[in-house]
C-alpha cells in the first residue's frame, strides 16, 4: 500500500515539489541571515567603526587585558577541576552500582536546573562576608566573594555538568564487555583503562571538554552576581562588555565583544572537528537536546 | 583442566541468581550450560571467569583455588556474547592484545598471531578492522584472541547466540573439531537444547538458579532426573539427535 504512494512522492520532488523546495529553502536562509548573521555582522561592524586604530585601543586597555586574564584564570582552573570530576563521576556512575547513584545524576543537572543568577546568589549566601565559611576566610584577610576567587568557584560550579554528562552518555553506550574482555586478557587495570577505555572516551571527553570551556569563557549570569564588578579586579570579559554597554561606550564594548566571537568561533571549529573524527556512533548522547536548550 | 565448583551462591539484589550450585567439569571436556533465560547459566560461566565473584563457594581449577583470584590472573579464554572486539585495534591487534600486556616479544606475538589467524581460517585479514569483517569472522576473531595466551579453560557465552542460522549450523561443526585439536576444558552457555545435544560431551541443565541435572547427552535424554528436563528436552526427539551428531569431517 505505502510504497506506490511514497514512490510517487518522490517522483514528483523533482517536479512540482520544486518551487515549495525552494521556498522553504529561501526561508531557512533568511531566517539564519536575519537572527544569526545580521547580529554578528553589526557585533563587527560597531567594532570597526572608529577605525582599527580605536578597535586596538579598545582591546588593548588594561581594563580589557585584565577582564580577559580573569576569564583565562576562570576557565584555566574550573575546566581542569570538571575534567578530572566528570571523568571520576562518570566512572562511578557507568562502572559501577551503589546507594543515591540516581540522587548523584540528579545532582548533576542541578547547575543546569538552577537559574544562573539563583547559583550566584547561592554562592554569596554560602561564602559571603556574614556566612560561616565567608566569615572566616575573612577573618584570614582573604576575601572569596566580589573577588576573583568566587568567580572561579562559581565558573567551576556552573560548568560541572559537562564533561560528566558527555562522559556518562558515551560510557553507558560502550558498556563494559571491551574491558572485561581486556581484563579476562591478562590486562591490568591500568592497561586496560590506556588501551581500551580512554581510546574509547577520548573524542567524548575532548568534546566534553570543549563545551564546558566554551561555558566557563562565556558565562555570565552567576558570575555578574558574585563579581561585584570592580574594573580592573574582578571583571571577566563577558561582565566588562556590560559595563562599557552600560556606560555608552558602544564601540568599545562591540570591540571586546568580538574577543569572545573569536572564542566561540575556534570552540565551533574545535567541536566540529571533534565530532568528525570520533566514531559515529561515540558522540550522539542522549542529553544533548536538553543541555542546549537549557544553557 | 579440571574445573570444580562447589557450592556457589550469587544474587544480584535481591535475584538470587545461583542456588549453592555444584559441578565437576572434567579435564578437556566440552561442556554446555544450558536452560532458559534467567536460569544462570551465564552467571555460573561468569563466576568460572572470575567476571562475577560469588557471595558463597568456591571454583577450583585443577589443584587450585581461583575463588579469590582476579580474572586479569585466572589466565581463561573468554568469548562475549557480543565478541567485545576492540573497535580501534586491528584484527591483528585483537588477537595479539593478550600477549602485548603479558609484554610477550614482537616476533612472539606477531608469529602466534599469524598461527591463529590461520588456524580459525581468517588469513589475510589481519590488517583489518573489526567492524570490516563479517558475523561469523568476527566470532572467529574473538576465539583468536581468548586463545592467543593458551588458556587454562575456555568459556563461550552464547558463541552462536547473534548469528544466522546457517553460520551457527557450520560453526557448531567447526567448534568440535577445534576443541577435538586444541585440547582445553572447554564450557559454553546456550538456551538452544539442539545446540548443546549437537556440540557438547556432556550438558549441565540450569533452571531457577540450580543445577537440575549435569550428564551426557545420552543420559539426559534416556534419563532426565526430573520433570523439568523431560519437559525441557522433550521437544526434541532422541533419534533426531543420533543423527546430528555423526562423525564430523570438517577439515581445517
Amino acid at each position: 500500500m505505502t510504497k506506490p504512494i511514497r514512490s510517487r512522492i518522490v517522483k514528483n520532488g523533482k517536479g512540482t515539489w520544486g518551487p515549495m523546495k525552494w521556498a522553504l529553502t529561501l526561508t531557512a536562509v533568511l531566517f539564519l541571515i536575519s537572527v544569526l548573521i545580521l547580529p554578528l555582522l553589526t557585533v563587527f561592524q560597531t567594532a570597526f567603526r572608529n577605525g582599527m586604530a580605536a578597535y586596538t585601543e579598545a582591546i588593548a586597555s588594561p581594563d580589557t587585558l585584565h577582564a580577559l586574564l580573569l576569564t583565562l584564570l576562570a576557565a584555566g582552573v574550573a575546566v581542569p577541576l570538571n575534567v578530572i570530576f566528570g571523568f571520576f563521576a562518570a566512572w562511578a556512575i557507568t562502572r559501577h552500582s551503589f546507594r543515591f547513584k540516581r540522587f548523584l545524576i540528579c545532582c548533576l543537572d542541578i547547575p543546569f536546573a538552577v537559574s544562573p543568577v539563583i547559583s550566584g546568589m547561592i554562592f554569596i549566601l554560602l561564602l559571603g562576608q556574614n556566612s560561616l565559611i565567608g566569615g572566616f576566610f575573612m577573618d584570614h584577610g582573604m576575601r572569596i566573594i566580589f573577588a576573583p576567587a568566587g568567580i572561579v568557584i562559581v565558573t567551576t560550579f556552573i560548568t560541572c555538568p559537562f564533561v560528566a554528562r558527555e562522559l556518562i552518555s558515551v560510557m553507558t553506550m560502550q558498556g563494559t564487555d571491551q574491558e572485561l574482555a581486556a581484563l579476562s586478557l591478562g590486562a591490568s587495570p591500568l592497561q586496560m583503562f590506556r588501551l581500551i577505555t580512554l581510546p574509547s572516551i577520548k573524542w567524548g571527553l575532548f568534546y566534553g571538554t570543549i563545551l564546558c570551556t566554551a561555558r566557563a569563557m562565556g558565562e555570565f549570569g552567576a558570575v555578574s552576581v558574585v563579581s561585584g564588578h570592580i574594573r580592573g579586579e574582578t571583571n571577566t570579559l563577558p561582565l566588562h562588555v556590560e559595563i562599557l554597554y552600560n556606560e555608552y561606550h558602544f564601540q568599545e564594548a562591540f570591540a571586546v565583544s568580538t574577543l569572545l566571537v573569536f572564542i566561540a568561533v575556534v570552540t565551533l571549529v574545535i567541536k566540529g572537528i571533534a565530532k568528525a573524527m570520533a566514531p559515529k556512533k561515540a558522540v550522539r548522547p542522549i542529553f544533548r537536546e536538553r543541555q542546549d536548550s537549557l544553557s | 583442566m579440571k574445573i570444580s565448583v562447589s557450592h556457589i551462591s550469587k544474587a544480584f539484589g535481591d535475584f538470587p541468581a545461583l542456588n549453592n550450585v555444584s559441578v565437576n567439569i572434567a579435564s578437556n571436556a566440552l561442556v554446555a550450560l544450558l536452560g532458559p533465560s534467567g536460569s544462570g547459566k551465564t552467571t555460573l560461566l561468569r563466576v568460572i571467569a572470575g567476571l562475577e565473584m560469588p557471595e558463597r563457594g568456591s571454583v577450583i581449577f585443577g589443584d587450585e583455588d581461583v575463588t579469590e583470584l582476579a580474572v586479569q590472573k585466572r589466565n581463561i579464554g573468554f568469548v562475549f556474547q557480543n565478541y567485545a572486539l576492540f573497535p580501534h585495534m586491528s584484527v591483528a591487534a585483537n588477537i595479539g592484545f593478550g600477549l602485548r600486556v603479558r609484554n610477550e616479544k614482537k616476533s612472539v606475538i606477531l608469529e602466534r598471531v599469524e598461527e591463529l589467524l590461520s588456524r580459525m581460517q581468517l588469513d589475510g585479514l589481519g590488517h583489518r578492522m573489526p567492524a570490516e569483517l563479517s558475523g561469523g569472522q568476527q566470532q572467529r576473531v574473538a576465539l583468536a584472541r581468548a586463545l592467543a595466551m593458551r588458556p587454562r579453560v575456555l568459556l563461550l557465552d552464547e558463541p552462536f547466540g547473534s548469528l544466522d542460522a546457517k553460520v551457527r549450523k557450520d560453526l557448531r561443526q567447526w567448534l568440535r573439531t577445534l576443541h577435538s585439536e586444541i585440547h582445553v576444558t572447554t564450557v559454553f552457555v546456550t538456551h538452544d537444547q539442539e545446540e548443546a545435544f549437537e556440540v557438547a560431551d556432556s550438558v549441565v541443565i540450569l533452571n531457577d538458579g540450580q543445577i537440575e541435572q549435569h550428564g551426557s547427552v545420552p543420559d539426559i535424554l534416556h534419563h532426565p532426573s526430573n520433570e523439568f528436563v523431560r519437559d525441557f528436552v522433550g521437544r526434541q526427539s532422541a533419534r533426531e539427535i543420533r543423527v546430528s551428531r555423526a562423525p564430523a569431517t570438517v577439515t581445517m
